[in-house]
Protein backbone atom coordinates (compact mmCIF):
# COMPACT_ATOMS: atom_id res chain seq x y z
CA UNK A 1 0.00 0.00 0.00
CA UNK A 2 0.72 3.46 -0.17
CA UNK A 3 1.22 6.28 2.96
CA UNK A 4 0.49 9.80 2.27
CA UNK A 5 2.15 12.30 4.39
CA UNK A 6 1.65 15.90 4.54
CA UNK A 7 4.36 18.23 5.38
CA UNK A 8 4.71 21.86 6.16
CA UNK A 9 7.50 24.01 6.26
CA UNK A 10 7.70 26.39 9.54
CA UNK A 11 9.83 28.61 11.10
CA UNK A 12 12.63 25.96 13.22
CA UNK A 13 11.27 25.67 16.89
CA UNK A 14 14.00 27.02 18.84
CA UNK A 15 14.07 30.26 16.72
CA UNK A 16 11.86 32.92 18.42
CA UNK A 17 10.13 34.95 16.10
CA UNK A 18 9.13 38.16 16.36
CA UNK A 19 6.41 40.33 14.96
CA UNK A 20 7.10 42.89 11.78
CA UNK A 21 7.07 46.58 13.03
CA UNK A 22 3.72 47.56 10.86
CA UNK A 23 2.15 43.94 13.22
CA UNK A 24 0.48 42.76 10.02
CA UNK A 25 2.57 39.52 10.39
CA UNK A 26 5.32 37.61 11.70
CA UNK A 27 9.11 38.68 10.42
CA UNK A 28 9.97 35.37 8.47
CA UNK A 29 13.21 37.19 6.77
CA UNK A 30 16.27 35.50 6.94
CA UNK A 31 14.77 32.93 9.94
CA UNK A 32 15.89 29.15 9.64
CA UNK A 33 12.82 27.30 8.28
CA UNK A 34 12.38 23.14 9.19
CA UNK A 35 10.26 20.85 8.88
CA UNK A 36 7.43 21.21 10.51
CA UNK A 37 8.67 18.63 13.60
CA UNK A 38 4.71 16.67 13.86
CA UNK A 39 5.27 16.02 10.35
CA UNK A 40 9.17 14.97 10.61
CA UNK A 41 7.50 11.83 12.99
CA UNK A 42 4.81 11.19 10.92
CA UNK A 43 7.43 10.51 7.87
CA UNK A 44 9.34 8.90 10.09
CA UNK A 45 6.33 6.45 10.98
CA UNK A 46 5.58 6.04 7.47
CA UNK A 47 9.38 5.10 6.19
CA UNK A 48 9.24 2.51 9.84
CA UNK A 49 6.04 0.96 8.38
CA UNK A 50 7.89 0.37 4.83
CA UNK A 51 10.99 -1.09 6.42
CA UNK A 52 8.21 -3.39 8.10
CA UNK A 53 7.06 -4.06 4.91
CA UNK A 54 3.84 -2.68 5.36
CA UNK A 55 3.90 -0.54 3.09
CA UNK A 56 5.81 -0.34 -0.52
CA UNK A 57 5.74 3.83 -1.16
CA UNK A 58 5.83 6.67 1.01
CA UNK A 59 4.85 10.04 -1.24
CA UNK A 60 5.14 13.19 0.82
CA UNK A 61 3.18 15.99 -0.01
CA UNK A 62 3.64 19.93 0.89
CA UNK A 63 0.77 23.37 -0.23
CA UNK A 64 2.94 26.46 -0.68
CA UNK A 65 5.21 28.96 -2.41
CA UNK A 66 8.24 27.37 -4.19
CA UNK A 67 10.26 26.99 -1.11
CA UNK A 68 7.93 24.51 0.44
CA UNK A 69 10.29 22.12 -2.38
CA UNK A 70 13.20 22.82 0.30
CA UNK A 71 11.28 20.62 3.33
CA UNK A 72 9.67 18.21 0.18
CA UNK A 73 13.76 17.62 -0.32
CA UNK A 74 14.69 17.07 3.42
CA UNK A 75 11.70 14.57 3.47
CA UNK A 76 12.78 12.76 0.84
CA UNK A 77 16.27 12.77 2.05
CA UNK A 78 14.81 11.32 4.87
CA UNK A 79 13.46 8.61 2.96
CA UNK A 80 10.20 8.89 1.53
CA UNK A 81 9.91 7.98 -2.27
CA UNK A 82 7.99 10.97 -4.14
CA UNK A 83 6.89 14.08 -3.54
CA UNK A 84 4.46 16.57 -4.81
CA UNK A 85 3.82 20.30 -4.54
CA UNK A 86 0.49 21.89 -4.64
CA UNK A 87 1.95 25.53 -5.74
CA UNK A 88 0.36 28.45 -4.41
CA UNK A 89 1.37 32.14 -3.25
CA UNK A 90 -1.63 32.38 -1.01
CA UNK A 91 -1.12 31.44 3.12
CA UNK A 92 -2.47 28.28 3.36
CA UNK A 93 -4.81 27.11 6.14
CA UNK A 94 -6.17 23.78 7.21
CA UNK A 95 -9.74 24.09 5.46
CA UNK A 96 -7.98 24.80 2.01
CA UNK A 97 -5.48 22.24 2.62
CA UNK A 98 -7.72 19.76 3.56
CA UNK A 99 -9.34 19.87 0.64
CA UNK A 100 -6.34 19.68 -1.51
CA UNK A 101 -5.01 16.70 0.37
CA UNK A 102 -8.93 15.28 -0.78
CA UNK A 103 -8.13 15.95 -3.50
CA UNK A 104 -4.78 14.34 -4.01
CA UNK A 105 -5.87 10.82 -1.98
CA UNK A 106 -8.93 10.51 -4.83
CA UNK A 107 -5.48 10.80 -7.40
CA UNK A 108 -3.50 8.89 -5.72
CA UNK A 109 -5.23 6.63 -3.41
CA UNK A 110 -3.22 5.74 -0.89
CA UNK A 111 -4.25 3.60 2.19
CA UNK A 112 -3.16 5.97 5.10
CA UNK A 113 -2.81 9.36 5.42
CA UNK A 114 -0.29 10.56 8.40
CA UNK A 115 -0.21 14.47 9.07
CA UNK A 116 1.04 15.79 12.31
CA UNK A 117 -1.14 16.74 15.16
CA UNK A 118 -0.56 20.24 14.86
CA UNK A 119 2.00 23.27 12.88
CA UNK A 120 3.51 24.83 15.07
CA UNK A 121 3.37 28.12 13.29
CA UNK A 122 -0.28 28.61 13.21
CA UNK A 123 -1.08 25.96 16.30
CA UNK A 124 -4.17 24.86 14.68
CA UNK A 125 -4.35 21.58 15.30
CA UNK A 126 -7.09 20.80 12.36
CA UNK A 127 -6.62 19.73 9.29
CA UNK A 128 -6.43 16.04 9.81
CA UNK A 129 -9.84 16.18 11.31
CA UNK A 130 -11.00 17.97 8.73
CA UNK A 131 -9.53 15.68 5.89
CA UNK A 132 -11.04 12.69 7.79
CA UNK A 133 -14.52 14.55 8.24
CA UNK A 134 -14.48 15.18 3.87
CA UNK A 135 -13.22 11.69 2.94
CA UNK A 136 -15.42 9.99 5.71
CA UNK A 137 -12.36 7.87 6.85
CA UNK A 138 -11.55 6.73 10.45
CA UNK A 139 -9.02 9.39 11.91
CA UNK A 140 -6.86 9.18 15.11
CA UNK A 141 -5.44 11.77 16.35
CA UNK A 142 -2.57 12.73 18.51
CA UNK A 143 -1.18 8.99 18.33
CA UNK A 144 1.70 7.71 20.31
CA UNK A 145 1.78 4.62 19.08
CA UNK A 146 0.63 2.66 16.02
CA UNK A 147 0.26 -0.70 14.89
CA UNK A 148 -1.34 -2.04 12.20
CA UNK A 149 -2.32 -5.90 11.00
CA UNK A 150 -4.05 -6.68 7.69
CA UNK A 151 -6.33 -3.96 7.07
CA UNK A 152 -6.96 -3.33 10.94
CA UNK A 153 -4.64 -0.67 12.78
CA UNK A 154 -4.38 -0.16 16.29
CA UNK A 155 -3.56 3.23 17.55
CA UNK A 156 -3.33 4.90 20.82
CA UNK A 157 -3.97 8.62 21.32
CA UNK A 158 -2.79 11.09 23.54
CA UNK A 159 -5.84 12.87 25.47
CA UNK A 160 -6.49 14.81 28.37
CA UNK A 161 -7.52 11.76 30.82
CA UNK A 162 -4.61 9.63 29.61
CA UNK A 163 -3.83 7.08 26.56
CA UNK A 164 -6.99 5.99 24.98
CA UNK A 165 -6.48 2.81 22.35
CA UNK A 166 -9.15 2.99 19.34
CA UNK A 167 -8.82 0.41 16.46
CA UNK A 168 -10.41 1.28 12.95
CA UNK A 169 -10.04 -0.40 9.39
CA UNK A 170 -7.64 1.28 6.79
CA UNK A 171 -7.94 3.51 4.63
CA UNK A 172 -7.44 5.89 7.48
CA UNK A 173 -6.10 9.41 8.79
CA UNK A 174 -3.62 9.36 11.46
CA UNK A 175 -2.05 12.55 13.28
CA UNK A 176 0.94 12.18 14.99
CA UNK A 177 2.25 13.31 18.71
CA UNK A 178 5.40 13.73 19.94
CA UNK A 179 6.23 10.32 21.38
CA UNK A 180 5.01 8.51 18.66
CA UNK A 181 8.85 7.73 17.34
CA UNK A 182 12.28 9.44 17.37
CA UNK A 183 12.83 10.71 14.10
CA UNK A 184 16.11 10.16 12.18
CA UNK A 185 18.48 12.21 10.21
CA UNK A 186 18.57 12.00 6.53
CA UNK A 187 22.80 10.38 5.86
CA UNK A 188 24.99 12.23 3.20
CA UNK A 189 23.95 9.87 0.58
CA UNK A 190 20.71 9.98 1.06
CA UNK A 191 20.53 13.82 1.19
CA UNK A 192 22.52 13.23 -2.86
CA UNK A 193 20.13 10.37 -3.69
CA UNK A 194 17.23 12.67 -2.71
CA UNK A 195 18.00 15.36 -5.36
CA UNK A 196 17.04 12.60 -8.10
CA UNK A 197 13.97 11.55 -6.76
CA UNK A 198 10.73 12.79 -8.58
CA UNK A 199 8.73 15.79 -7.42
CA UNK A 200 5.63 16.53 -9.07
CA UNK A 201 4.26 20.21 -9.27
CA UNK A 202 0.56 21.17 -9.17
CA UNK A 203 -1.52 23.57 -8.99
CA UNK A 204 -4.84 24.34 -6.87
CA UNK A 205 -6.64 24.76 -10.23
CA UNK A 206 -5.36 21.25 -11.53
CA UNK A 207 -7.26 19.45 -8.58
CA UNK A 208 -9.93 21.60 -8.51
CA UNK A 209 -9.40 23.19 -5.44
CA UNK A 210 -9.71 26.52 -3.61
CA UNK A 211 -7.60 27.27 -1.43
CA UNK A 212 -8.51 31.34 -0.54
CA UNK A 213 -7.71 31.44 3.26
CA UNK A 214 -10.68 31.80 5.08
CA UNK A 215 -9.76 33.61 7.96
CA UNK A 216 -8.42 37.21 7.72
CA UNK A 217 -5.74 38.15 9.91
CA UNK A 218 -6.03 41.88 11.00
CA UNK A 219 -3.04 42.55 12.94
CA UNK A 220 -0.77 40.63 15.31
CA UNK A 221 0.37 41.95 18.82
CA UNK A 222 3.02 40.30 21.24
CA UNK A 223 1.33 39.15 24.51
CA UNK A 224 1.18 41.39 27.53
CA UNK A 225 4.64 41.10 29.43
CA UNK A 226 4.63 39.86 33.08
CA UNK A 227 5.70 42.50 35.17
CA UNK A 228 9.55 41.88 36.13
CA UNK A 229 10.13 39.42 38.96
CA UNK A 230 12.81 39.23 41.66
CA UNK A 231 15.27 36.55 42.72
CA UNK A 232 15.20 35.37 46.58
CA UNK A 233 18.01 34.40 48.80
CA UNK A 234 16.49 31.31 50.54
CA UNK A 235 13.55 28.96 50.87
CA UNK A 236 12.64 31.13 53.99
CA UNK A 237 12.68 34.25 52.13
CA UNK A 238 10.24 32.75 49.28
CA UNK A 239 7.83 30.89 51.31
CA UNK A 240 7.30 34.79 53.07
CA UNK A 241 7.05 35.96 50.52
CA UNK A 242 4.43 33.47 48.87
CA UNK A 243 2.57 33.75 51.73
CA UNK A 244 2.46 37.70 52.85
CA UNK A 245 3.06 39.39 49.53
CA UNK A 246 1.60 37.07 46.73
CA UNK A 247 -0.90 35.52 48.97
CA UNK A 248 -1.21 32.06 47.04
CA UNK A 249 -0.02 30.10 50.29
CA UNK B 1 -28.72 33.79 15.10
CA UNK B 2 -28.34 30.96 18.56
CA UNK B 3 -25.46 29.27 19.56
CA UNK B 4 -24.49 25.52 20.08
CA UNK B 5 -22.08 24.77 23.19
CA UNK B 6 -20.42 21.01 22.66
CA UNK B 7 -20.08 20.04 26.00
CA UNK B 8 -17.25 18.06 27.22
CA UNK B 9 -18.31 16.36 30.84
CA UNK B 10 -17.47 13.13 32.75
CA UNK B 11 -20.53 11.52 33.23
CA UNK B 12 -20.99 13.54 36.38
CA UNK B 13 -20.93 16.70 35.41
CA UNK B 14 -19.58 19.13 33.13
CA UNK B 15 -15.78 19.94 32.43
CA UNK B 16 -14.33 23.36 34.13
CA UNK B 17 -12.95 23.69 30.47
CA UNK B 18 -16.91 23.81 29.16
CA UNK B 19 -17.89 25.98 32.02
CA UNK B 20 -15.67 28.39 30.52
CA UNK B 21 -16.27 27.96 27.38
CA UNK B 22 -20.24 28.68 28.42
CA UNK B 23 -18.86 32.33 29.55
CA UNK B 24 -17.20 32.82 26.36
CA UNK B 25 -19.97 31.94 25.13
CA UNK B 26 -22.17 34.65 27.07
CA UNK B 27 -20.12 37.58 25.09
CA UNK B 28 -21.88 37.12 21.80
CA UNK B 29 -25.29 37.94 23.46
CA UNK B 30 -27.28 35.61 21.81
CA UNK B 31 -29.41 32.46 22.99
CA UNK B 32 -26.84 29.42 23.73
CA UNK B 33 -28.05 25.98 23.50
CA UNK B 34 -25.44 23.42 24.66
CA UNK B 35 -25.52 19.95 23.36
CA UNK B 36 -24.61 16.87 25.17
CA UNK B 37 -23.13 13.64 24.01
CA UNK B 38 -22.77 10.53 26.16
CA UNK B 39 -25.22 7.53 27.50
CA UNK B 40 -26.81 7.96 30.56
CA UNK B 41 -26.20 11.08 31.13
CA UNK B 42 -29.28 12.74 31.80
CA UNK B 43 -27.49 13.70 35.06
CA UNK B 44 -25.34 16.07 33.52
CA UNK B 45 -28.09 17.24 31.31
CA UNK B 46 -29.95 18.67 33.98
CA UNK B 47 -26.86 19.88 35.68
CA UNK B 48 -26.10 21.89 31.73
CA UNK B 49 -29.94 23.20 31.99
CA UNK B 50 -29.22 25.25 35.15
CA UNK B 51 -26.67 27.46 33.74
CA UNK B 52 -27.44 30.91 33.64
CA UNK B 53 -27.72 32.24 29.66
CA UNK B 54 -28.71 28.60 28.60
CA UNK B 55 -31.61 28.35 27.03
CA UNK B 56 -32.07 24.81 25.95
CA UNK B 57 -30.31 21.58 26.23
CA UNK B 58 -29.93 18.66 23.50
CA UNK B 59 -28.92 15.32 24.94
CA UNK B 60 -27.73 12.96 22.54
CA UNK B 61 -27.81 9.87 24.54
CA UNK B 62 -26.96 6.57 23.14
CA UNK B 63 -25.10 3.19 24.24
CA UNK B 64 -22.07 3.78 21.37
CA UNK B 65 -21.63 6.86 22.69
CA UNK B 66 -20.50 5.93 26.07
CA UNK B 67 -17.10 6.33 24.67
CA UNK B 68 -17.64 8.45 21.77
CA UNK B 69 -15.65 8.58 18.69
CA UNK B 70 -15.53 11.31 16.45
CA UNK B 71 -16.43 9.76 13.60
CA UNK B 72 -20.09 8.80 15.41
CA UNK B 73 -20.76 12.03 16.19
CA UNK B 74 -20.55 13.98 13.45
CA UNK B 75 -23.89 13.42 11.23
CA UNK B 76 -26.06 14.31 14.31
CA UNK B 77 -23.79 17.01 15.34
CA UNK B 78 -23.64 18.62 11.45
CA UNK B 79 -27.51 18.62 11.25
CA UNK B 80 -27.65 20.32 14.55
CA UNK B 81 -25.21 23.12 14.34
CA UNK B 82 -26.49 23.80 10.68
CA UNK B 83 -29.23 25.73 12.38
CA UNK B 84 -26.74 28.10 14.13
CA UNK B 85 -24.84 30.83 13.62
CA UNK B 86 -21.89 30.29 16.42
CA UNK B 87 -20.42 26.63 17.07
CA UNK B 88 -17.85 26.53 20.11
CA UNK B 89 -16.25 23.54 22.29
CA UNK B 90 -13.68 23.66 24.72
CA UNK B 91 -10.09 23.68 23.60
CA UNK B 92 -9.89 20.23 25.33
CA UNK B 93 -8.35 16.99 23.30
CA UNK B 94 -12.20 16.16 23.29
CA UNK B 95 -12.96 19.63 21.48
CA UNK B 96 -9.63 19.38 18.92
CA UNK B 97 -10.58 16.29 18.03
CA UNK B 98 -14.31 16.88 17.05
CA UNK B 99 -14.58 20.00 15.72
CA UNK B 100 -12.46 20.56 13.01
CA UNK B 101 -14.96 17.71 11.33
CA UNK B 102 -17.54 19.76 11.83
CA UNK B 103 -16.16 22.97 10.29
CA UNK B 104 -14.90 21.43 7.14
CA UNK B 105 -18.36 20.05 6.45
CA UNK B 106 -20.00 23.28 6.82
CA UNK B 107 -17.30 24.42 4.76
CA UNK B 108 -15.98 26.79 7.34
CA UNK B 109 -12.28 27.83 8.58
CA UNK B 110 -12.28 26.99 12.68
CA UNK B 111 -10.99 29.60 14.55
CA UNK B 112 -8.54 27.48 17.35
CA UNK B 113 -7.91 28.46 21.26
CA UNK B 114 -9.81 31.74 20.93
CA UNK B 115 -8.72 33.84 24.02
CA UNK B 116 -10.72 36.75 23.33
CA UNK B 117 -14.08 37.57 21.68
CA UNK B 118 -13.81 40.96 20.57
CA UNK B 119 -17.00 41.24 18.66
CA UNK B 120 -19.10 38.49 16.60
CA UNK B 121 -16.59 38.18 13.82
CA UNK B 122 -13.15 38.96 15.06
CA UNK B 123 -11.38 36.95 17.60
CA UNK B 124 -7.58 36.86 19.30
CA UNK B 125 -6.01 33.86 19.13
CA UNK B 126 -2.24 33.05 19.90
CA UNK B 127 0.47 31.71 17.44
CA UNK B 128 4.32 30.69 17.42
CA UNK B 129 3.95 29.23 21.20
CA UNK B 130 1.91 32.40 22.18
CA UNK B 131 4.70 33.63 20.90
CA UNK B 132 2.13 36.60 19.58
CA UNK B 133 -1.71 37.10 19.29
CA UNK B 134 -3.54 37.21 16.44
CA UNK B 135 -6.58 39.36 15.36
CA UNK B 136 -8.42 37.41 13.22
CA UNK B 137 -11.96 37.69 11.21
CA UNK B 138 -14.12 35.15 9.93
CA UNK B 139 -16.62 35.81 7.26
CA UNK B 140 -17.94 32.35 6.95
CA UNK B 141 -21.76 32.02 7.63
CA UNK B 142 -20.72 29.77 10.83
CA UNK B 143 -18.16 30.92 13.01
CA UNK B 144 -16.76 27.33 14.78
CA UNK B 145 -14.13 27.69 17.25
CA UNK B 146 -12.66 26.13 20.34
CA UNK B 147 -12.03 28.31 23.27
CA UNK B 148 -9.03 28.20 25.60
CA UNK B 149 -10.54 27.79 29.05
CA UNK B 150 -7.80 29.79 30.61
CA UNK B 151 -8.79 32.56 29.24
CA UNK B 152 -12.09 32.46 30.90
CA UNK B 153 -13.77 32.51 33.91
CA UNK B 154 -15.95 29.61 34.75
CA UNK B 155 -19.79 30.23 34.33
CA UNK B 156 -22.35 30.07 37.44
CA UNK B 157 -25.01 28.41 38.04
CA UNK B 158 -27.96 29.99 37.65
CA UNK B 159 -32.22 30.02 38.68
CA UNK B 160 -33.75 28.95 35.64
CA UNK B 161 -33.81 25.72 34.15
CA UNK B 162 -33.78 25.14 30.27
CA UNK B 163 -35.94 22.78 28.89
CA UNK B 164 -33.83 19.70 27.29
CA UNK B 165 -35.00 17.26 23.77
CA UNK B 166 -33.35 14.79 22.11
CA UNK B 167 -32.34 15.60 18.81
CA UNK B 168 -32.41 12.51 16.39
CA UNK B 169 -29.18 10.74 16.66
CA UNK B 170 -27.65 9.63 12.94
CA UNK B 171 -25.10 6.51 13.32
CA UNK B 172 -22.35 7.06 10.57
CA UNK B 173 -23.02 5.73 7.72
CA UNK B 174 -18.99 5.11 6.51
CA UNK B 175 -16.26 2.75 7.95
CA UNK B 176 -15.09 4.32 11.65
CA UNK B 177 -13.13 4.08 14.65
CA UNK B 178 -14.37 1.85 17.64
CA UNK B 179 -13.31 2.30 21.26
CA UNK B 180 -10.58 -0.40 23.11
CA UNK B 181 -10.35 0.87 26.19
CA UNK B 182 -8.77 4.19 27.81
CA UNK B 183 -5.90 4.00 30.59
CA UNK B 184 -6.70 6.68 32.70
CA UNK B 185 -3.28 7.78 34.97
CA UNK B 186 -5.81 7.74 38.10
CA UNK B 187 -4.84 11.03 40.54
CA UNK B 188 -6.53 12.33 43.67
CA UNK B 189 -5.15 15.49 43.32
CA UNK B 190 -7.11 18.33 41.17
CA UNK B 191 -7.35 18.02 37.52
CA UNK B 192 -4.13 20.17 35.68
CA UNK B 193 -5.86 22.81 33.92
CA UNK B 194 -8.15 23.93 36.63
CA UNK B 195 -6.00 23.34 39.66
CA UNK B 196 -5.26 26.58 42.09
CA UNK B 197 -1.85 25.92 42.38
CA UNK B 198 0.42 23.88 40.01
CA UNK B 199 3.80 22.36 40.95
CA UNK B 200 5.57 21.12 37.98
CA UNK B 201 8.81 19.04 37.25
CA UNK B 202 11.31 18.99 34.47
CA UNK B 203 14.59 17.54 33.27
CA UNK B 204 16.52 18.48 36.12
CA UNK B 205 14.89 16.34 38.38
CA UNK B 206 16.53 13.03 36.66
CA UNK B 207 15.23 10.35 37.99
CA UNK B 208 11.11 8.88 38.51
CA UNK B 209 12.23 8.42 41.80
CA UNK B 210 13.27 12.03 42.53
CA UNK B 211 10.32 12.86 40.71
CA UNK B 212 7.91 11.67 43.44
CA UNK B 213 9.30 14.22 45.70
CA UNK B 214 7.47 16.81 43.78
CA UNK B 215 4.22 14.41 45.45
CA UNK B 216 4.72 15.56 48.43
CA UNK B 217 5.13 18.82 47.79
CA UNK B 218 2.17 19.00 45.57
CA UNK B 219 0.04 17.25 48.44
CA UNK B 220 1.15 20.10 50.88
CA UNK B 221 -0.04 22.67 48.53
CA UNK B 222 -3.57 20.84 47.68
CA UNK B 223 -1.65 21.11 44.16
CA UNK B 224 -1.85 19.16 40.92
CA UNK B 225 1.24 17.75 38.97
CA UNK B 226 2.48 18.97 35.75
CA UNK B 227 5.51 18.78 33.59
CA UNK B 228 7.56 19.66 30.91
CA UNK B 229 8.00 17.56 27.73
CA UNK B 230 11.54 16.21 28.66
CA UNK B 231 9.65 14.66 32.01
CA UNK B 232 7.67 12.69 30.26
CA UNK B 233 9.32 11.65 27.42
CA UNK B 234 12.04 10.35 30.12
CA UNK B 235 8.82 7.97 31.60
CA UNK B 236 9.35 10.56 35.08
CA UNK B 237 4.95 11.06 34.58
CA UNK B 238 2.31 9.96 31.92
CA UNK B 239 1.49 12.11 28.99
CA UNK B 240 -1.43 13.77 30.14
CA UNK B 241 0.98 15.99 33.23
CA UNK B 242 2.38 18.01 29.87
CA UNK B 243 2.43 21.51 30.02
CA UNK B 244 3.04 23.89 27.11
CA UNK B 245 2.38 24.69 23.10
CA UNK B 246 1.57 20.87 22.50
CA UNK B 247 0.24 19.49 25.65
CA UNK B 248 -1.89 21.47 28.14
CA UNK B 249 -2.00 25.13 28.84
CA UNK B 250 -2.60 26.26 32.24
CA UNK B 251 -2.86 29.33 34.59
CA UNK B 252 -3.24 28.65 38.02
CA UNK B 253 -2.63 30.97 41.24
CA UNK B 254 0.61 29.86 41.33
CA UNK B 255 2.43 27.99 39.56
CA UNK B 256 6.26 25.99 40.84
CA UNK B 257 8.76 25.18 37.96
CA UNK B 258 11.07 22.65 39.19
CA UNK B 259 13.71 21.74 37.37
CA UNK B 260 12.54 23.34 34.21
CA UNK B 261 14.48 25.39 32.03
CA UNK B 262 11.58 27.26 30.39
CA UNK B 263 11.95 26.64 26.58
CA UNK B 264 9.35 28.58 24.82
CA UNK B 265 7.17 25.82 24.07
CA UNK B 266 6.64 25.02 27.70
CA UNK B 267 6.13 28.73 28.31
CA UNK B 268 3.39 28.98 26.04
CA UNK B 269 0.85 26.33 28.62
CA UNK B 270 2.30 28.37 31.69
CA UNK B 271 2.91 32.29 30.93
CA UNK B 272 -0.62 33.12 32.28
CA UNK B 273 -0.22 31.95 35.41
CA UNK B 274 -0.71 34.25 38.32
CA UNK B 275 2.12 34.34 40.27
CA UNK B 276 5.14 31.86 39.17
CA UNK B 277 7.92 30.54 41.07
CA UNK B 278 10.91 28.87 39.74
CA UNK B 279 13.94 26.65 41.17
CA UNK B 280 16.81 26.33 39.17
CA UNK B 281 20.70 25.90 39.39
CA UNK B 282 20.95 27.33 36.38
CA UNK B 283 20.96 31.35 36.82
CA UNK B 284 20.78 32.34 33.13
CA UNK B 285 17.52 29.68 32.67
CA UNK B 286 14.90 31.57 30.66
CA UNK B 287 12.09 30.39 33.10
CA UNK B 288 13.38 33.12 35.51
CA UNK B 289 12.50 35.61 32.73
CA UNK B 290 8.55 34.73 33.71
CA UNK B 291 9.35 34.03 37.44
CA UNK B 292 7.89 36.31 39.56
CA UNK B 293 9.76 34.59 42.28
CA UNK B 294 13.34 32.58 41.61
CA UNK B 295 15.30 30.94 43.34
CA UNK B 296 18.92 29.75 42.30
CA UNK B 297 20.00 26.55 43.32
CA UNK B 298 20.42 22.83 43.65
CA UNK B 299 17.16 21.26 43.65
CA UNK B 300 17.95 18.36 45.76
CA UNK B 301 18.84 20.48 48.79
CA UNK B 302 16.09 23.05 48.36
CA UNK B 303 13.40 20.62 47.85
CA UNK B 304 13.52 18.81 50.82
CA UNK B 305 14.19 21.84 52.56
CA UNK B 306 10.83 23.74 51.03
CA UNK B 307 9.04 20.73 51.88
CA UNK B 308 10.00 20.41 55.50
CA UNK B 309 9.09 24.34 56.11
CA UNK B 310 6.08 23.61 54.47
CA UNK B 311 5.41 20.69 56.76
CA UNK B 312 5.80 23.56 59.73
CA UNK B 313 4.06 26.30 58.48
CA UNK B 314 1.22 23.87 57.86
CA UNK B 315 1.76 22.64 61.55
CA UNK B 316 1.53 26.37 62.80
CA UNK B 317 -1.48 27.56 61.13
CA UNK B 318 -3.33 24.51 62.90
CA UNK B 319 -2.09 25.14 66.26
CA UNK B 320 -3.04 28.84 65.78
CA UNK B 321 -6.84 28.09 64.75
C1 LIG C 1 7.27 20.47 18.43
C2 LIG C 1 7.69 20.62 19.86
C3 LIG C 1 6.72 20.74 20.81
C4 LIG C 1 7.07 20.86 22.15
N1 LIG C 1 6.08 20.97 23.07
C5 LIG C 1 6.43 21.10 24.38
C6 LIG C 1 5.44 21.24 25.39
O1 LIG C 1 4.23 21.25 25.11
N2 LIG C 1 5.84 21.37 26.67
C7 LIG C 1 7.16 21.37 27.04
O2 LIG C 1 7.47 21.48 28.23
N3 LIG C 1 8.11 21.24 26.10
C8 LIG C 1 7.78 21.10 24.79
N4 LIG C 1 8.77 20.93 23.88
C9 LIG C 1 10.15 20.73 24.34
C10 LIG C 1 10.89 22.00 24.71
O3 LIG C 1 11.46 22.57 23.54
C11 LIG C 1 12.01 21.67 25.71
O4 LIG C 1 12.88 20.72 25.15
C12 LIG C 1 11.51 21.13 27.05
O5 LIG C 1 10.50 21.97 27.56
C13 LIG C 1 12.66 21.06 28.03
O6 LIG C 1 12.25 20.44 29.22
P1 LIG C 1 13.03 20.75 30.57
O7 LIG C 1 12.99 22.21 30.86
O8 LIG C 1 12.50 19.84 31.61
O9 LIG C 1 14.50 20.23 30.26
P2 LIG C 1 15.85 21.04 30.05
O10 LIG C 1 15.70 22.07 29.03
O11 LIG C 1 16.91 20.02 29.90
O12 LIG C 1 16.03 21.80 31.42
C14 LIG C 1 16.34 21.19 32.64
C15 LIG C 1 16.59 22.33 33.64
O13 LIG C 1 16.83 21.78 34.92
C16 LIG C 1 17.86 22.50 35.55
N5 LIG C 1 18.51 21.62 36.51
C17 LIG C 1 19.21 20.48 36.25
N6 LIG C 1 19.65 19.93 37.41
C18 LIG C 1 19.20 20.74 38.42
C19 LIG C 1 19.34 20.71 39.83
N7 LIG C 1 20.00 19.71 40.45
N8 LIG C 1 18.78 21.69 40.54
C20 LIG C 1 18.10 22.70 39.93
N9 LIG C 1 17.94 22.77 38.61
C21 LIG C 1 18.49 21.80 37.86
C22 LIG C 1 18.78 22.91 34.43
O14 LIG C 1 19.53 24.09 34.79
C23 LIG C 1 17.81 23.18 33.28
O15 LIG C 1 17.43 24.54 33.25
C24 LIG C 1 8.44 20.85 22.52
C25 LIG C 1 9.42 20.76 21.55
C26 LIG C 1 9.05 20.65 20.22
C27 LIG C 1 10.11 20.54 19.19
N1 LIG D 1 0.57 23.81 3.78
C1 LIG D 1 0.59 22.52 4.15
N2 LIG D 1 1.11 21.58 3.35
C2 LIG D 1 1.14 20.29 3.72
N3 LIG D 1 0.67 19.84 4.89
C3 LIG D 1 0.14 20.73 5.75
C4 LIG D 1 0.07 22.11 5.42
N4 LIG D 1 -0.53 22.74 6.47
C5 LIG D 1 -0.80 21.79 7.40
N5 LIG D 1 -0.40 20.58 6.96
C6 LIG D 1 -0.51 19.29 7.68
O1 LIG D 1 -1.50 19.38 8.68
C7 LIG D 1 -0.92 19.21 9.98
C8 LIG D 1 -1.66 20.03 11.00
O2 LIG D 1 -1.60 21.41 10.68
P1 LIG D 1 -2.56 22.49 11.35
O3 LIG D 1 -3.94 21.95 11.27
O4 LIG D 1 -2.35 23.73 10.53
O5 LIG D 1 -2.08 22.67 12.76
C9 LIG D 1 0.54 19.52 9.79
O6 LIG D 1 1.32 18.91 10.79
C10 LIG D 1 0.78 18.94 8.40
O7 LIG D 1 0.91 17.54 8.45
Amino acid sequence: MKILVAVKRVVDYSVKVRIKSDRTGMDLAGVKMSLNPFDEIAVEEALRLKEKGVCSEVLVVSIGDTAVQESLRAALALGADRAIHVKTELETQPLGVAKALKALVEKETPQLVVLGKQAIDDDFNQTGQMLSALLKWPQGTFISSLTIEGQEIQAVREVDGGLETLKMPLPAVLTTDLRLNQPRYASLPNIMKARQKPMEILTANMLGVDLTPHLQTLKVAEPPPRKPGLKVESVDALLDRLRHEAKVI
Amino acid sequence: MALLLIAEHDQEKLTPSTLATLTAAKQFSVPIHIVLIGHSCQKVAEEASRYEGVEKVWIMDHPSLLHPIAEEMTDTLLELAKGYGFVLAPSSTFGKNLLPRLAALLDVAQISDVIQIVDRQTFVRPIYAGNALATVLSQDDTKVMTIRSTAFDKAEKGSSKAPIEAPPFKPPSFPHATFVKIEKSSSKRPELTSASIVVSGGRGLQTKENFEMLETLADLLGAAIGASRAAVDAGFVPNDYQVGQTGKVVAPDLYIAIGISGAIQHLAGMQESKVIVALNKDPEAPIFQVADYGLVGDLFTILPELIEKLKMMKKADLTQK
